[in-house]
């Protein structure tokens, strides 16, 4: 009987195996800076040159998401009427506007509304590669402490915010 | 037709590092050394090229940042780490061999050794056991049998 049963069983553990690969997303590359604090950062603000964003300051003593877009990137755009809606449902956004001009990073907020409390404007994408960016829309979640608890490569979606960031915020925000 | 076919082989032959820089160096050791990180690191983008591949945004600001890096005096490893803490071992084509990397160092061999295993037991349970020795009686037996059948073949 064990004759049979074993390599029968051998094969199942094979089938499973594969088949919780197959649903592993290898494009979703684990952060190792979660649960890091935040790296810090001054850039100057997107909607005025002049005014500089300090992330030490900012990014601290509240939950906030921290979203990298541009202007260029089609999944941002797919994202944006999400996060008009989190904005509204009053949660704390911050932008990294990565690799792209002033110019149509400006007229984007301009046309498509602004979600983002402030909006730090990294040109040369120096910051973002600090933050271990590699696509855009990428977006972390910082508790009050300053540190990173969470990474989501990809625009959000009412699922991932229902499933996993929101759980998440809400969580963070009863903590001290 | 014929101009397709010399179109074709145009675009065929083109060459593909098109988006590679073209990079000076101070001396040709580091520029060995520049090769060889953007050589073993991997480009997040297009997961299967490394950076010396890759034709990607991100893979070009990876290898810049790589370029300024040793022009600065910094040592291979040093590099290696300012990626790895931002990317992890992702960006490594060679994971450190560590815990959580066991299986995917060992796992193999494990497999290999298992199968080994397996082989050479079923190897032997196929093999035929040597009959029982006979008995006496049996033995007088067979002489006999042999006995009449040598004569009958006669």
């Amino acid at each position: 009987m064990l004759k049979y049963l074993l390599p029968l069983g051998l094969f199942a553990a094979l089938l499973i195996l594969l088949g919780v690969g197959l649903t592993l997303n290898p494009r979703e590359v684990p952060s190792p800076l979660v649960g890091r604090p935040a790296p810090t950062f001054t850039l100057p603000r997107l909607d005025d040159p002049e005014t500089p964003f300090d992330s030490a300051e900012r990014l601290r003593g509240r939950v906030s998401l921290f979203n990298v877009w541009a202007s260029w990137c089609v999944a941002c755009r797919q994202e944006h009427p999400f996060l008009m809606q989190l904005a509204r449902q009053g949660v704390t956004i911050y932008g990294l506007d990565y690799k792209d001009t002033r110019e149509a990073g400006l007229q984007w907020i301009e046309r498509l509304g602004n979600p983002y409390r402030a909006v730090a404007f990294d040109t040369d994408g120096k910051v973002a590669i600090d933050w271990g960016v590699y696509g855009v829309p990428e977006t972390f979640v910082i508790d009050k402490q300053g540190v990173i608890r969470y990474k989501h490569i990809g625009p959000i979606t009412p699922k991932d915010w229902e499933e996993k960031l929101g759980p998440l915020v809400a969580y963070l925000e009863k903590q001290p | 037709m014929k101009w397709g076919i010399a179109l074709l082989a145009l675009i065929l032959t083109l060459p593909t590092s098109a988006g590679i820089e073209v990079r000076q160096f101070p001396n040709p050791e580091l520029e060995a050394r520049y090769q060889h990180l953007i050589e073993q690191l991997r480009c997040l983008v297009c997961q299967n090229q490394s950076l010396a591949d890759s034709n990607a945004d991100l893979a070009e600001d990876l290898r810049d940042e790589v370029y300024t890096m040793l022009l600065a005096g910094k040592r291979d490893a040093e590099i290696v780490d300012f990626l790895v803490q931002r990317y992890g071992d992702f960006v490594l084509y060679k994971p450190p061999v560590k815990k959580t990397t066991w299986l995917l160092w060992f796992g193999p061999f494990a497999a290999l050794g298992l199968g080994g295993i397996l082989l050479w037991r079923i190897g032997r349970k196929r093999r035929p056991e040597p009959p029982p020795p006979l008995s006496d009686a049996e033995r007088r037996r067979l002489e006999k049998l042999l006995q009449d059948h040598g004569s009958d073949d006669a």
